[in-house]
């Protein structure tokens, strides 16, 4: 099957974050409310309750005057993802549309793959003891849905298809923006490690998004993938053997803040 | 009141199966005429037994985006909410929703941080709660006893107040029927049905302080928009922006505060026939501005100046669109000859009494009363140039002098948006607040009227002057007179004088053209109707609709022999404002005892929010009806008076003296209730019952039913001609017997009139009459109401998604006032000849003559009549033959769009004026005046001046956060978008004052302090004024000391001073210092 994928566009996107809502809605997510700290951009990451941000920076030049650039960011879903690569209990799966999946059941919460991400999304949940992140809304398009984010977004600045035919879409797309205004305009997501299952048409260079420019795995990767990996099982008795003790201890402590975690702004 | 916990989460894959999001089949429970098979996206069969969605209105801003709710019922009873999105059928946002729609599960039930569950949300209030006189804690009280004793207190303190009779100066002796003790404030996040019973209970009591957010809101709206065009309301609707050409935004955050109209924006720039072109002018950089096509700031308050330097740039540069201007607009009236303007006043200043007399703001006539003309636009009297005249003086470079912008963006805002001055090309203007919120409101709306009449953009598809209204009632609210000046549908509320003293004196001074002719009773007036009278408009029916008014209210009651019980309507004080800043001035006075507050938050939300809080302390009783123990609800708890800075100017009072007994009354959220709302467009839609109300809480109008129940009970049997208002009252509205609802079907025909002979729908306002055979209790809802097959239909439940003329009409989806016209003034859609369109603008014609066609074949009308893909706005038989055949503004005398407000239009002048805010960094540059001298100052003592205060400030919204944040700031999900209070300010500013991004900092103004987080941004620029730099902050003004997320009210900075015709407050430009905390 071809792969399904999503395509955000910048210059359509106001960030108003119906996107980050209703994710929580689908997905039923609490709240994680943190102190404003002077920019709108309240999460300045995802967390183990919230998949998905935009981004918002700010930009001033003596040409453009004033930016103000969003990006909706979340799992990209990457063809060839590395937190699948690094994950000792493979947790992480493919589906046939090209969404990578994590299963709750098989993830120890290790967080091997917070580490190992290029974009740094899944994130650890205290609560449940186990990675969480971006699904492309699976379970949803298993049934002809389009994912949550996508059916919300009131100005349309969101498409979920085929990722062939979204990429035409996003030259023309980009084609026409290099032409009105936006020359430094481009599709991120198409090389970028090997290609996003999640496509980006920017205004400007990627980093004036927040989006690294050149996302790389880290170099530990192979290592890691080659070495760690299959030995695993090998692996599992000695090391909690040897992390036993700060096991208990960081339990203990994580149970002491729980009173006053989550939501500490209620 | 800890969360109730769900027994099990339902999960997202049982959902699924259960109906999915979107393509369930909506089996809304109906007696009513709901068309199954017209809520479409009914395709996929996935519904198991249990999933039942229902269709509902957002209840925040005034867009009218469709919800639909997921809900868990077991035999017919409701068991758990299951989700809130967006629904697929309406067609305003076809499933789409910003994130507060996105959020709205929250408002019943939320997902707990710590443990996961599903549970109720703690924030809302289960049961009713009293707080007693000088107590610090609420008790829980039964509703029965609650609203006893609510009765109770009405009527001791209406007996103790009311005044029945009133003298006037010149000895004659009036019915008065009024008390000035109550008060009621709110209503516009009601349901109209909720608003209409609030309206018609106050009123019966005798209540002349009668207030609803529109006042602090669009009030100015009216005030500008019904002097130009005939209505005040928005002239177009948010589908219709997709077939723009070009929308300038201005004083409109619109991307935040109306979201899905960004939705139609984008249509247009995709689409190759529109390209549409959007600008933003805003004093800072906003999240619209961020995908706008050019933005050009703007200094707060400023707005007549740009748009006075625009009206001059079309008439130098012959940009108007010449046709339009002369045929349908009042350019070539003739003005008398002592009109003048002069160093900032217009002619007829009374310098002693600080008003207009406005005798010289009139046409000339000629004897037969038929005003003088010269369609060659050439005679120096004539409005065209008395108008080119005036904006002469706003040249590009005084202009920029004046609102700081930079002149090259300011010149490409010219240019842009003036282009639309071609015939093929439509144009239109959207705003809210930025332009209402000022001391000259009214006259900031005239501008847009002018430039838009003299561009041909009103009455056109993609055109219009788009007043987004920020609640989903407030339209509603307005239309059912919850504002003192007005009875539903806008007609006058009488005033204790000659004029008013009877029906005919009111149908004589309410009639335009009326006021010299020869009658003495209705017989003679209709005799006078039927003959035509001059100047007069389709106003002429206003007898009718006063009339039918009073058989909804009084019944067998209102007879022909005594005025049709018009002396039970209150008279209001003659001169004196009722409105919402008068209100709390009197209340800080001590001169009102009891107030009822109708899902309202002044303490965060009024202007001089301390005060405000304050004079809520003078009150011997006060009524709270909402969702949650807002900042208002708490008002004397000591959290509500702990301030950042010692400031001995700001009282501090602790609950044990504030004597104030608080009644709380628990009001179930949208999707628990039914009824309709008005939305900004004037689309009426019915919203259906989707969830069971939290615990105890009630719909409103159970609560006003129930209410007026136990004060009519209070009165039963009473002889005395004092409270006949009260006892001789229709008041019908319960459900079949043993239900406990009331019928809100029963509601709505009185509202949309009905026959008195046979109860059935009246099915039009053109079939009301004066004689006491017709009911209406709001002229321009009726014709919402019909009987079909043998049934009761409400049009508002019309669910029906065609759109043949692909304008984004739908003609058939609910149902829209007046008449279903969609767009207001659409006769204006083609040319003068009434049936060629536009050259180049073929699809973009609404309406057009037919001559080959009968209006109604039942009656001997002839050959001819208008029709077209919209409903014409129109008298359907108005032909070539009739001089009104060109004349698109039929609720105007004039029957042409007002570049010249003549008359009593506007109380500060005919043409719109510059005038520097009440507090200004800056001396007047364009004429002598500072502040606009028509205004009401309330505290002159509270002036701040740029030497102590020397920083503008100005208040915004939020897209994460509704008005006072009451019911956002309650929500989970909105409150950890946008946690807490904050002030944004340029990085020069900051660097001047040592702030840091994300510290904390004190700003201050003559009337209080607040502490906000900073937010440092490059958005917001120091302005250069007249050659010198002065810095602009901006306040969130959403927050408040209660919910997940809290701050200081901004308002407690912001002055009571108003628009000079409404009274909306200023709270949009003031002088403020800013600090480190």
């Amino acid at each position: 099957m071809a792969n399904m994928t999503n395509l955000y566009d910048s210059s359509k996107c106001t960030a108003c974050r119906a996107c980050q809502v209703a994710c929580k809605n689908w997905n039923q997510l609490p709240a994680v409310i943190e102190p404003f700290k002077g920019n709108y951009q309240t999460h300045e990451s995802t967390n183990g309750n919230t998949y998905t941000i935009v981004k918002m920076t700010e930009h001033e030049d003596v040409l453009d005057g004033v930016q103000w650039k969003f990006a909706k960011i979340q799992c990209m879903h990457c063809l060839d993802p590395a937190c699948m690569k690094v994950c000792p209990r493979g947790a992480y799966s493919k589906t046939e549309t090209g969404a990578t999946i994590h299963d709750p059941d098989k993830c120890i919460g290790c967080q091997y793959c917070t580490y190992a991400c290029p974009f740094e999304i899944p994130k650890y949940n205290k609560r449940l003891d186990k990675v969480t992140k971006c699904t492309l809304c699976a379970d949803r398009t298993a049934e002809g849905l389009q994912p949550a984010c996508v059916t919300t977004c009131p100005v349309g600045a969101l498409t979920y298809g085929n990722r062939h035919e979204l990429l035409a879409q996003a030259e023309e797309r980009v084609k026409f923006l290099r032409a009105n205004g936006f020359p430094k305009a481009t599709i991120y997501g198409r090389l970028e490690l090997g290609g996003l299952n999640k496509l980006y048409i920017l205004t400007d260079t990627p980093d004036k998004f927040g989006l690294p420019a050149h996302p790389q795995e880290y170099g530990s990767m192979n290592f890691w993938q080659n070495w760690v990996q299959p030995y695993f099982g090998w692996l599992i008795p000695l090391a909690l053997a040897g992390s036993a003790v700060s096991f208990v201890t960081t339990r203990i402590l994580a149970n002491k803040e729980d009173g006053h975690g989550e939501g500490g702004h209620m | 009141m800890g969360g109730k916990s769900m027994n099990s989460k339902v999960t997202r894959r049982q959902f699924l199966k259960g109906g999915g999001a979107t393509f369930a089949a909506l089996s809304v429970t109906s007696t009513l005429g709901f068309d199954h098979s017209a809520t479409a996206a009914a395709v996929k069969e996935l519904r198991i037994k249990n999933v039942t969605p229902t269709p509902t209105v957002c209840p925040y801003c005034g867009s009218g985006c469709g919800l639909v709710v997921y809900s868990e019922r077991k035999n017919g009873k409701f068991v758990r909410l299951l989700s809130v999105v967006g629904d697929p059928d309406n067609p305003v946002n076809q499933g789409r929703a910003c994130p507060k729609g996105s959020a709205m599960f929250n408002l019943r039930e939320i997902y707990d941080p710590h443990s996961g569950e599903q549970i109720i949300n703690p924030k809302r209030v289960p049961k009713p709660l009293y707080r007693a006189a000088g107590s610090d804690k609420w008790e829980e009280k039964d509703w029965d006893w609650m609203l006893s004793e609510i009765a109770k207190r009405v009527k001791d303190t209406r007996d103790n107040s009311f005044e029945h009779k009133e003298k006037l100066p010149n000895g004659r002796e009036i019915t008065v029927n009024r008390t000035e003790k109550i008060a009621s404030i709110g209503g516009s996040a009601l349901d109209n049905e909720e608003c209409y019973l609030l309206s018609k209970m106050m009123r019966s009591l005798g209540v002349v302080y009668l207030e609803t957010q529109a006042r602090l809101c669009h009030s100015p709206s009216v005030g500008g928009l019904a002097p130009s065009f005939g209505r005040g309301v928005m002239t177009n609707h948010m589908i219709d922006m997709k077939n723009t050409n070009c929308a300038l935004i201005m004083g409109s955050n619109m991307a935040e505060t109306h979201p899905i109209g960004m939705k139609w924006l984008t249509e247009g720039r995709q689409d190759p026939r529109r390209q549409t072109k959007i600008i933003s002018v805003d004093p800072r950089f906003t999240r619209t501005a961020a995908v706008a096509d050019l933005y050009c700031p703007m200094r707060s308050g400023t707005d007549i100046a740009f748009l006075g330097g625009m009206i001059n740039y079309i008439l130098e540069n012959n940009l108007y669109h010449k046709e339009y201007v002369v045929n349908y607009t009042n350019a070539a009236f003739l003005v008398r000859d002592d009109f003048d303007f002069k160093d900032g006043l217009f002619s007829g200043w009374d310098d002693g009494n600080n008003k207009y007399d406005v005798s010289s703001w009139d046409y000339k006539y000629d004897e037969n009363s038929n005003i003088l003309k010269d369609e060659s636009l050439q005679d120096p009297r004539c409005v065209f140039q008395l108008m080119k005249k005036h904006y002469q003086r706003y040249d590009i470079d005084t202009v920029c002098r004046i609102t700081g912008s930079p002149r090259n963006k300011y010149l490409e805002v010219l240019k842009m948006f003036c282009a639309t001055g071609a015939p093929d090309k439509t144009a239109c203007i959207c705003y809210a607040m930025g332009i209402t919120q000022h001391t000259v409101g009214s006259e900031n709306i005239r501008a847009f009227a002018i430039v838009q009449l003299l561009l041909g953009n009103i009455g056109r598809p993609g055109g219009g002057i788009n007043a987004l209204r920020g609640e989903n009632n407030v339209q509603g609210a307005t239309d059912m007179a919850l504002l003192y000046q007005y009875l539903p549908a806008y007609i006058d509320s009488p005033v204790a004088s000659d004029d008013y003293k009877d029906l005919i004196s009111y149908i004589r001074k309410t009639t335009p053209g009326a006021a010299k002719l020869p009658f003495n009773n209705l017989e003679e007036f209709r005799a006078l109707v039927q003959g035509g009278i001059k100047n007069s408009g389709w106003r002429v029916h206003t007898s009718k609709w006063i009339v039918s008014l009073l058989k909804a209210w009084y019944g067998d009651a209102a007879r022909a022999d005594n005025d049709f019980a018009y002396d039970y309507l209150p008279k209001r004080v003659a001169g004196k404002n009722y409105s919402h800043i008068a209100l709390f001035e009197a209340m800080y006075n001590g001169e009102i005892e009891g107030l009822f507050i109708n899902g309202s938050n002044p303490v965060v939300g009024g202007p001089n929010a301390n005060k405000e809080q304050e004079a809520l302390t003078k009150l011997k009783w006060v009524v709270c009806i909402d969702l949650w123990l807002h900042e208002t609800a708490e008002f004397w708890t000591y959290k509500a008076w702990e301030r950042p800075v010692e400031n001995e100017k700001v009282k501090k009072i602790t609950p044990r003296d504030i004597a104030t007994e608080a009644f709380f009354l628990p009001a179930a959220a949208v999707y628990e209730k039914e009824g309709t709302a008005a939305s900004t467009g004037r689309v009426v839609q019915f919203r259906w019952k989707g969830a069971d109300p939290v615990g105890e809480s009630k719909a409103d109008l159970w609560i006003y039913n129930e209410l007026a129940k136990k004060i009519r009970e209070l009165y039963a049997g009473s002889k005395r001609p004092d409270d006949e208002p009260i006892t001789r009252l229709t008041w019908d509205y319960d459900g079949h017997p043993g239900a406990d609802e009331p019928d809100v079907l029963k509601v709505a025909n009185e509202l949309c009139g009905f026959n008195v002979a046979d109860g059935k729908p009246v099915e039009g306002f053109a079939k009301l009459k004066d004689d006491g055979s017709t009911t209406c209790g709001c002229w321009v809802y009726c014709g919402a109401t019909t009987w079909e097959k043998g049934k009761f239909v409400y049009k508002t439940q019309k669910r029906e998604k065609d759109d043949p003329s692909g304008l984004g009409l739908y003609p058939n989806w609910a149902w829209c006032w007046p008449m279903n016209r969609r767009i207001v003034y659409n006769r204006c859609s083609v040319q003068p000849d009434g049936v060629t369109p536009w050259p180049g603008d073929d699809d973009r014609r609404l309406v057009w003559w037919d001559a080959g066609k009968i209006a109604d074949p039942s009656k001997a009308d002839g050959l001819g009549c208008w029709t077209g893909i919209d409903v014409p706005d129109m008298i359907k038989t108005t032909g070539p033959d009739k001089a009104a055949f060109k004349d698109p503004f039929i609720m105007r005398p004039e029957g042409k769009g007002c570049l010249f407000a003549a008359k009593t239009s506007m109380k500060d002048g005919p043409f719109p004026e510059h005038y520097e805010p009440w507090e200004s960094p800056l001396q007047p540059i364009l004429n002598k005046r500072a502040v606009n001298p028509a205004s009401t100052v309330f505290e002159p003592d509270k002036l701040g001046t740029s030497e102590q205060y020397p920083i503008i400030g100005t208040t915004f919204r939020l897209v994460e956060h509704w008005q006072t944040g009451a019911l956002t700031r309650n929500l989970p999900w909105l409150a950890e978008l946008m946690p807490d209070m904050f002030v944004e300010l340029s990085e020069e500013l900051a660097k001047e004052k040592s702030i840091k991004n994300g510290g904390k900092v004190i700003v201050s103004t003559t009337r209080g302090d607040i502490e906000a987080v900073a937010c440092v941004t490059k958005r917001v620029k120091p302005f250069t004024l007249d050659g010198k730099t002065v810095h602009e902050i901006a306040i969130s003004w959403q927050y408040g000391f209660k919910g997940y997320a809290t701050g200081d009210p901004a308002n407690r900075l912001t002055p009571h001073i108003g628009d000079a015709n409404t009274v909306c407050p200023e709270y949009k430009a003031f002088l403020c210092d800013i600090r480190r905390a």
